[in-house]
């Protein structure tokens, strides 16, 4: 009998502490930058554009990642995701003279495989997913930037003692399904194994499935933040990802004007507050802005 | 499509996977469906009942769930299947392979036992009356009279539980498992120029992977014929 009370003590104490955990969590997820819609933003574009469109329907669709931490995430508490690619979206929005935290901005979940057919098909206006920028994918769909520079680094354990991919030539390493990095994880010798999300590979390490994941260091660095002291980023990148805006082919004059928003962040240092709120805490240094592509001749 | 034909191993080698996959699974899951059909039509309630329970619980539940289980749940209560660690040739079996092959047996074994029961209840019950005034019990009832009989009439419906086997394999791509699907997924990735003739090559690997097997099934469909 008294037995049972301690154990019914102790399961509520638990309990207790569980949720004032996962309420102080969630309130420092609040937020972002605050980003101004611009005032009477119709009237800088010219008529026929596609930005002219939007700014005069006040709403705009964009396809974005969830289930990465510091770049695009998005927890059940909180209506608008956070993250790295939030911010620069919200740039964009607030560009078009939409209010980025009104509800006039659709975020939809675009996993990486979604990218090109939401584009293609009109599903989403512009596409900020941890989207890296390749010869193929500008076939179909247009790319800009990019707004961030990242390379594929390894994610293990923190009481692990591997060092960098080579580590683990011949051994599993999870990353997402269809992924580039699982590309690259085979190529470097180790063997990848894919699942859904990066969330999942997060607990396949922690279970000690595997000994590590790998993919962009930024979205690593939000996962051993999210989990600190239980895993760790490893290893000097191994790959370069150039991360851009996609945006629809039908609408080539999107490129001019993604230019134009990215380099005004650049220079007026939203772009680097932006980093130093969103990825600044797992451990990432701001580096220079990075240099953006040409837009091709319309 | 050349992105496809360019990495002609990848593509076999992915399809290599969904084959031991269902090759492995596919005799797991008879066996296992074989001996809940028995368990369901024994003479012992206690076994009716269990057979009924794991076949109602399992058919009931979606395939990725039941590979969630063992994916995610499974590992907390100390089981994740690391002991294997399988390499022939240049094909890893490794704790992920286990899971999936787990999942997609115990799965599809719910389907072989109802298969198999109505191949049972084809069976006209004179024939076990017989064995039983034979004097045979009721393994032998089973083994010698009924269960050859059974599985001659439960090739058809058997067959369509494999094939649809062969198909299940494909939700291993989100489970560590690089089969056909992943590889699809990899190859519409770095080459989303191509996606419809990536899809349409995968499409057809499948579609020769189940038309072999309808092949198979029906020679000896024919074969096995009661005159």
């Amino acid at each position: 009998m008294r037995r049972s009370r301690i154990m019914a003590l102790v399961a509520g104490t638990v309990l207790a502490l569980t949720a004032t955990a996962c309420g102080g969590s969630a309130g420092d997820d609040e937020g972002g930058r605050d980003v101004d819609a611009e005032e009477n933003a119709a009237e800088k574009f010219d008529d026929g554009t596609r930005m002219k469109e939007l700014a005069e329907d006040g709403k705009i669709i964009i396809g974005v990642k969830y289930d990465q931490p510091g770049l695009g995430f998005k927890d059940a508490a909180s209506d608008i995701p956070t993250g790295f690619d939030i911010e620069i979206a919200k740039l964009l929005a607030a560009d078009l003279g939409i209010d980025p935290a009104s509800a006039n901005v659709t975020w939809e979940e675009t996993v990486s495989d979604n990218r090109e057919p939401f584009l293609t098909t009109g599903k989403v206006d512009i596409v900020l997913a941890s989207y890296s920028i390749t010869p193929d994918r500008r076939k179909v769909v247009g790319q800009t930037g990019p707004y961030m520079l990242t390379g594929q680094q390894l994610l293990v354990k923190a009481d692990s003692d591997v060092d960098s991919i080579e580590d683990l030539a011949g051994k599993e390493v999870c990353s997402v399904t269809g992924s580039t990095s699982i590309d690259k994880i085979n190529e470097k010798g180790a063997k990848g194994v894919g699942f859904e999300s990066y969330s999942e590979c997060v607990q396949k390490v922690l279970d000690g499935s595997v000994e590590g994941m790998s993919t962009d260091g930024t979205i690593l660095a939000g996962f051993a933040a999210q989990n600190e002291g239980q895993l760790k980023v490893v290893g000097e990148p191994f790959s370069t990802e150039r991360i851009g805006v996609g945006y629809s082919q039908d609408h080539p004059e999107m490129c001019e004007w993604i230019n134009t928003v990215l380099e005004d962040a650049f220079e007026d240092g939203s772009w680097a507050e932006a980093f130093e709120l969103t990825l600044g805490p797992s451990g990432v240094e701001t580096p220079d802005p990075p240099a953006l592509d040409a837009c091709p001749a319309a | 499509m050349e992105a496809v034909f360019d990495d002609l191993d990848a593509y076999f080698k992915a399809f290599g996977y969904t084959l031991f996959l269902f090759l492995v699974a596919g005799v797991l899951s008879t066996l296992l469906g074989t001996l809940l059909a028995a368990f369901r039509v024994s003479p012992v309630s206690v076994l009716r009942l269990a057979g009924t329970v794991y076949v109602n619980l399992v058919r009931n539940t979606p395939l990725v769930i039941v590979f969630g289980l063992f994916t995610f749940m499974a590992p907390y209560l100390g089981i994740h299947f690391r002991w294997v660690d399988v390499h022939i040739g240049t094909f890893d079996f490794t704790s992920f392979f286990s899971v999936a092959v787990v999942s997609l047996s115990l799965y599809t074994a719910a389907f072989v036992c109802e298969a198999i029961r109505s191949g049972i209840n084809a069976v006209p019950l004179g024939q076990a009356e017989a064995a039983r005034a034979i004097g045979l019990p009721f393994t032998g009832v089973m083994r010698q009279v009924v269960l050859p009989q059974a599985f001659r009439a439960s090739v058809p419906p058997l067959a369509s539980v494999q094939i649809a086997l062969i198909k299940n394999t494909s939700v291993a791509y989100v489970f560590g498992v690089a089969e056909a699907v992943s590889r699809m997924r990899i190859t519409t990735n770095n080459f989303p120029s191509q996606r419809l003739g990536i899809f349409i090559m995968f499409a057809f690997g499948y579609i020769v992977l189940v038309e072999l097997f309808s092949f198979l099934a029906n020679r000896l469909e024919r074969r096995w014929r009661i005159a």
